[in-house]
């Protein structure tokens, strides 16, 4: 376990070190030490109070579900919380004047950090002044590390994203991503049929996106946010004698932007799988019996010209997943050796390498952002079928166990902040949403209607 | 072998060949249907003081009928007297035409007596039975051949994670094989779609691709027992159609399975 953490950290730390270029220096603690955060309830100036539960609670759950932080616990804050910064008062002579930084550095709080602010009403909007400060600092402008006003609309709604965008503004300090605006694209059965959904990345604003009313999933959406691509059984009209009744898997696109669909030619093949778009968003990748017999890995343009092959076995070769980084290489599943296992090879098809053990079957893997790690699924330790989700360094094929054995948990994929997972897991009668952070902690159930599975954590328009 | 013993071998095997033929040719005779009968014209024979009663001709046209249609006797008979075909005709004339109608296959016999002598001849009408009349034009013939389909055909069974066609699913496949032509060849438009299915533990993804193997496996093997391949199409439906859904060896196996549907 401490293996884990230790690894954990070192992911944190290079997005960290991958973003700090912006315009504050916040280095990690030691390797997998969060920083510490104090965050005392705000306070609404007239009208602005009536929103303030909204506000105080988005706030704390968006940074604390980042992950990147340690939440220090309210009760052990100071009576007398600052406002604004003409609120701190340097202790004279050893007695307090007011709020101080050392109130928050020294026991019992221990603090690095402390977000303060207030809301108020202001020409008909509501307005946030909020500032970050690290406290580990000896005055008040050289801990300040962040000073802003947010405006948003004078309702709950309003305080929501106020709260939102403050916390997305703090974790960029922390060379994290908020995940506000991203959402999860997914396939849910709760109509009866199975159909593409989406979600924010809380379960908030469940919405059906496609109606085929027939066996419709597999979704994966293009980086750039404008497309989708999934695969439909389409459905064939009854006819004298006949009831209605499915056709071969096939691939279909729709724009994100108008919900409508594009054209997308699919080969003529018993089977055609959506599997991942490159990153240009200009080209997919699918898994098809074309040609071949036997489902191959393909590459194709973002209309289904320029089909062309890049696995060239007689196994099953099924969801390739493009380097999101580079585009240079991909991963995916192969019945090669056997078992279903992951492999990874450049994109030209050379350079095979199996990743997972060969025990088990490993499936479902999903690339983090970075480019460097991923997640996927592997009974490995369990009977056929009782999937776990692991994630792994590339590189060093070090490898974290994340759930153990609650379930049967499938279809992980990263969210764009490269520190959050979302899965399907069954863990009672129906597979289920959830997220997590990439070291198995702060799980979240998203759904709970029917069963929904194969979830896409996208950026969303933001 | 020498030159004289070739002689020799050739001598033996042309006697051979003559005393084949010497056995075969009375054989031969014996096979052959009785000669027909001269031409009218060519039986001028030297007028007798009195002259033999002859059948110049005994027809029947045509001489294979369905049942309920007719069939037409056409006879000449040259010095009778006496005349008569039987099966109930009665007596007729020396000249004459006679629709029947019989029911099942039927010899008439001509008689002709006259004072030089009698003759007779025989003619055979062969009535078959009509086909069923064709099912009515639209849904018939299909619905009959899906149900068919649905009753009787087996589904082939497979190995967890394997599309090889085991000894249990040969003997499936093989039945299905019979059934499949009896089907096409009554009901030319008739096609079938083989479905892969899997039990619910791999991945869908990895499902999808697998039901696709086991359906192509079978229907590879019914085209092999000379089914006929372009009326056969495949599909996966990977785990998205178990026939069971407990969690036990027993319903995963049902649900390993190549299945046949009729197609459309």
């Amino acid at each position: 376990m401490k293996r884990s953490i230790i690894f954990l950290g070192s992911i944190l730390s290079m997005c960290a070190f991958a973003l700090a270029q912006t315009d504050f220096k916040i280095q990690l603690g030691k390797h997998g030490e969060k920083p510490n955060i104090a965050v005392p309830d705000f306070r609404g100036a007239g009208d602005a109070q009536n929103f303030m539960n909204t506000f105080n609670g988005t706030l704390w759950s968006d940074l604390q579900g980042s992950g990147q932080l340690k939440m220090i616990p309210k009760t052990t804050y100071p009576l007398t919380v600052p406002q604004q910064p003409s609120d701190f008062k340097p202790p004279l002579n050893g007695k307090s004047q007011g709020p101080w930084l050392s109130d928050w550095s020294g026991p019992p709080v221990n603090g690095n950090y402390l977000a303060f602010g207030y809301t108020a009403a202001q020409n008909g909007q509501l307005a946030l002044y909020g500032w970050l400060y690290d406290v580990k600092q000896t005055n008040p402008s050289s801990a300040q590390l962040l000073a802003k006003v947010y405006v948003g609309s004078p309702d709950e709604a309003g305080a929501k994203k106020i709260a939102q965008e403050f916390a997305a503004d703090i974790l960029k300090l922390f060379g994290g991503s908020s995940l506000m605006g991203s959402r999860i694209y997914f396939m849910s059965d709760r109509t009866g049929h199975k159909e593409i959904w989406s979600m924010n990345y809380d379960g908030s604003d469940q919405k059906q996106f496609t109606s085929y009313k027939t066996i419709t999933n597999f979704p994966v959406v293009s980086q750039d946010g404008t497309k989708i691509a999934f695969t439909v059984y389409p459905m064939r009209p009854a006819s004298p004698g006949h009831p209605a009744t499915e056709g071969q898997p096939r691939i279909y696109m729709h724009s994100l932007e108008t919900g409508r669909k594009l054209v997308y030619l699919n080969q003529d093949a018993s089977m055609n799988a959506a599997s991942d778009f490159m990153p240009d968003s200009r080209h997919l990748l699918i898994y098809s019996t074309a040609s071949t017999g036997i489902s191959q890995i393909f590459m194709t343009d973002i209309d289904g010209g320029g089909f062309h092959r890049i696995t060239n076995t007689r196994a099953l070769e099924v969801e390739a997943k493009a380097n999101p980084k580079t585009g240079a290489d991909i991963v995916f599943t192969s019945g090669r050796g056997g078992t279903p296992q992951i492999y990874r090879m450049n994109i030209d098809g050379t350079d095979v390498a199996r990743l997972t053990t060969g025990e088990g079957d490993a499936v479902n893997p999903s690339w983090n952002p970075d480019g460097q790690h991923i997640a996927f699924a592997w009974t490995r330790g369990f009977e056929p079928g009782n999937f776990n989700i692991f994630i792994m360094d590339i590189a060093s094929q070090e490898l974290i166990q994340l759930t153990h054995g609650a379930g049967r948990n499938e279809n992980p994929n990263w969210a764009p902040d490269g520190v959050h997972l979302v899965f399907s897991s069954k863990r009672g009668r129906t597979s289920q949403i959830f997220t997590m952070l990439a070291d198995g902690t702060g799980l979240q159930q998203l759904t709970t209607q029917g069963n929904n599975e194969k979830p896409v954590w996208t950026k969303g328009t933001q | 072998m020498s030159a004289s013993d070739r002689l020799h071998a050739s001598k033996i095997a042309a006697t051979l060949l003559v005393l084949a033929m010497a056995v075969v040719a009375p054989g031969c005779k014996k096979k052959v249907p009785p000669p027909p009968p001269p031409p009218p014209s060519t039986a001028p024979a030297p007028a007798p003081t009195v002259a033999r009663a002859t059948i110049n001709s005994f027809t029947a046209e045509p001489s294979t009928i369905e049942k309920g249609q007719s069939s037409t006797l056409s006879w000449s008979i040259s010095n009778a007297t006496d005349m008569s075909i039987d099966q109930g005709i009665g007596a007729v004339q020396s000249r004459g035409q006679r629709q029947v109608f019989p029911t099942s296959s039927t010899t008439y016999t001509l008689t002709a007596n006259g004072p030089g002598g009698s003759d007779s001849r025989t003619v055979t009408v062969s009535v078959t039975t009509p086909p069923p009349p064709p099912p009515p034009a639209n849904t018939g013939p299909r619905l009959s051949s899906a149900e068919m389909l649905q009753q009787q055909s087996q589904d082939a069974f497979f190995d967890y994670d394997k599309s090889d066609i085991r000894a249990d699913a040969r003997d499936a496949l093989t039945r299905d094989a019979g059934l499949l032509k009896q089907i096409f060849a009554q009901d030319p438009n008739f096609t079938v779609v083989v479905e892969g299915h899997c039990d619910e533990r791999g991945s869908a993804e990895y499902n999808l691709a697998l039901g696709d193997k086991r359906a192509s496996a079978a229907k590879d093997f019914l085209v092999q027992l000379g089914v006929a391949g372009d009326r056969i199409k495949t599909i996966s439906y990977g785990k998205e159609r178990p026939q069971c859904t407990e969690a036990n060896e027993e319903c995963w196996q049902k649900n390993r399975r190549a299945h046949l549907s009729a197609g459309q």
